[in-house]
């Protein structure tokens, strides 16, 4: 993995037919062996960007991993490199957990395809280390939600790329789960990787990611490190909600939430 | 990055234990699905209105020289053919069905529901009545290449609606339904204009029926399926995945446009040829995924062959009853799928262990 892993997004504008959804957007440097909080609220297009990244979504403006522009990788490439796992999975599919993950290594057709017994152990590692090696064998339907992320999650590692796109990975998890999977990220992180995930909880968000970026109607509000993103001037101005950010006697930061902001008092945006 | 795994754990090492059990009890039953298969086809071989036994039947085909003539031309010219042709018909539809339920992501997916038999109907038809077809294409090939072309259509049709946003899996079947009349008024209204000879085949076709089983058709039918059969498989893999959701799987690498593309050709082309040599028979491509599904998961690489192998299981046994549930006449085959699919398909849904 190269040592200076960094992910730039340059003027990046992306919609659904006419709409635009993300409007020339640039960021500072996304940095690998760090762990990216991506926050906003419902429709900020968090999820469209991380599409966008991911290379799904047709954009104007520059992705570029490096100097590596990734409108230039072939499909292969970009996958090697780059794992993303969506926000949610389909329902009504007859596949065992051990079977999804075994198809997110062998469906890209790698140049070299690993053979069938590395596929197996690799998955059932994968499996084993979000905590879920007990589920290998259920079907994908009969999970519970928070089963259902962390397998979707497993998906997204097993490939062990470079680049980590997560579409909130932790929505649906109890609160042990939660931190399982934030320090998994730190690890992940902490080998160099480069780690994006949407998060919709800010104190997990200020526990556990090193950069914070704000998303707002398809803009950024704001970014850099949680202390300096995470106030109450951004939970009034983009959250819409009336709260005090504190740090408490070991120096965390803490979040309360009073109650919503009245309609008069937000900032008014486009629709 | 290190490529090479690293050492399981305790845990790690049960779950592959695990699933190579699940594996071995699903190639098991797979084995078995080919030894009911068999058992269907023999059981076809040996039935019909003159009433030659199993055994005068298997006797024939192993030493034709000791045989009658006559039960020689009975197994050889009729029997034979005609079980055959389930056997293969069975398997096309079914696939076509399994790989249609996948691509357009909808389990009420398959050639009957989707329109896409009557399509090939129409095609077929307006060779028949019109002589219209598509051109540069030699005469005799001509019904066939009709129904393909006119099958693939809809299936473009039908996929451009799948992936319209808010269309759901009900809405795009409501649409096939749609098609499934349209066509079918078309085709009413070619037998309006039809000489008498090709009213007759009209009809054989939209009832859907083995009586016309010869061995041209039987070898071309076996070189559609030994051509498309090999796609599949390599793309069982792209197809699972795809099971995912289309995003994920084109996170993984896969080009979801172009295995959707080559999937829904080899479906029409599929769909086209058990259309053009036998006309219309519902239910198989309907059903037989689900059957598999049930049976052996939706890892593609037995799910494509379990519905194979059980498309062909049960329109033998249908080719087998349709001859028995009259005496002395044979129903149109298509007719007998829908009474011998139902009570399996409903056993099968109701009798899954939880
Ligand atoms: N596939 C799509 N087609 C059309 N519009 C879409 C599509 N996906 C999202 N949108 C629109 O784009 C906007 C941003 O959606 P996006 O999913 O990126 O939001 P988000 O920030 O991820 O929200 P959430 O927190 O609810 O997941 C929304 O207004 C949504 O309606
Ligand atoms: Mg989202």
């Amino acid at each position: 993995m190269s040592d200076a892993l960094s992910l730039h997004v340059h003027e990046v504008s992306v919609g659904y037919g006419r709409r635009e959804v993300v409007r020339g957007l640039s960021l500072a440097p996304l940095r690998g062996g760090c762990v990216t909080a991506l926050v906003g609220p419902n429709a900020a297009g968090k999820s469209t960007l991380l599409r966008t990244i991911a290379g799904l979504l047709p954009m104007r403006g520059r992705v570029s991993l490096g100097a590596v522009d990734l409108a230039g990788l072939s499909r292969a490439e970009r996958a090697a490199r780059i794992g993303f796992m969506p926000q949610s999975l389909p329902g009504g599919v007859a596949l065992t957990v051990m079977e999804t993950v075994m198809g997110a290594l062998r469906a890209g057709g790698d140049a070299a395809p690993i053979s069938g017994s590395e596929m197996q152990t690799r998955a059932a590692l994968a499996l084993d280390d979000l905590g879920i090696g007990a589920l290998a064998l259920e079907t994908l339907d009969k999970l519970s939600g928070g089963q259902r992320q962390l397998a979707s999650l497993a998906q997204a590692l097993v490939r062990r790329p470079d680049v980590l796109l997560l579409d909130e990975p932790t929505s649906a998890l109890d609160l042990r789960h939660q931190v399982v999977v934030m320090s998994i990220l730190r690890r992940l992180a902490g080998e160099g990787r480069l780690v994006v995930a949407v998060l919709h909880d800010l104190a997990l968000a200020a526990r556990w990611a090193d950069h914070v970026v704000v998303l707002s109607e398809g803009r950024c509000a704001a970014e850099g490190a949680p202390s300096q993103t995470i106030s109450s001037a951004v939970l009034a101005s983009v959250y819409g909600v009336e709260g005090r950010v504190e740090t408490c006697s070991r120096g965390m930061l803490q979040i309360m939430v009073d109650g919503p902001l009245p309609p008069s008092a937000q900032k008014t945006g486009e629709t | 990055m290190t490529t090479a795994s690293p050492p399981l754990t305790a845990s790690a090492a049960a779950a592959v234990a695990g699933y190579r059990r699940l594996l071995r009890r699903r190639l098991l039953l797979l084995a078995l699905l080919v030894a009911a298969a068999i058992g269907a086809f023999l059981l076809d071989l040996a039935s019909g209105a003159s009433g030659l036994s199993l055994r005068e039947a298997v006797m024939t085909l192993v030493a034709p020289d000791a045989a009658s003539r006559t039960s020689l031309v009975i197994i050889r010219d009729i029997r034979l053919p005609q079980a055959v042709m389930a056997v293969m018909v069975g398997m096309a539809l079914a696939l076509a069905g399994a790989e249609m339920q996948t691509v357009l992501n909808n389990p009420l997916a398959s050639p009957l529901t989707l329109g896409t038999s009557s399509a090939a109907v129409f095609g077929a038809a307006l060779a028949i009545v019109l002589g219209v077809g598509v051109p540069f294409i030699p005469l005799s090939w001509i019904i066939s290449a009709n129904a393909f072309v006119f099958a693939f259509g809809s299936m473009l049709l039908i996929q451009a609606l799948s992936r319209a946003r808010g269309a759901g899996s009900e809405t795009v079947v409501l649409f096939g339904i749609a098609l499934f009349f349209s066509f079918n008024a078309l085709v009413g209204l070619l037998q309006y204009v039809a000489s008498e000879q090709a009213l007759q085949q009209l009809v054989f076709w939209t009832l859907g029926s083995l009586g016309r089983a010869s061995w041209d058709k039987a070898v071309l039918l076996a070189l559609v399926l030994a051509f498309t059969i090999p796609f599949s498989l390599a793309a069982a893999w792209r197809l699972t995945a795809l099971r995912l959701g289309a995003e994920r799987a084109e996170s993984f690498g896969v080009n979801v446009a172009r295995v959707r593309l080559w999937s829904l050709v080899r479906v029409s082309v599929l769909t086209g040829a058990a259309v053009s040599f036998v006309g219309i028979i519902g239910f198989i491509g309907l059903v037989a995924p689900h059957m598999a599904r049930l049976l052996v998961g939706e890892d593609h690489r037995l799910f494509l062959p379990a519905s194979a192998l059980t498309g062909a299981l049960v329109l033998s046994l249908a080719a087998t009853a349709s001859k028995l549930i009259v005496p002395g006449a044979v129903l149109p085959v298509g007719i007998v799928t829908a009474l011998v699919g139902v009570p399996v398909f409903m056993l099968l849904m109701f009798g899954r262990r939880t």
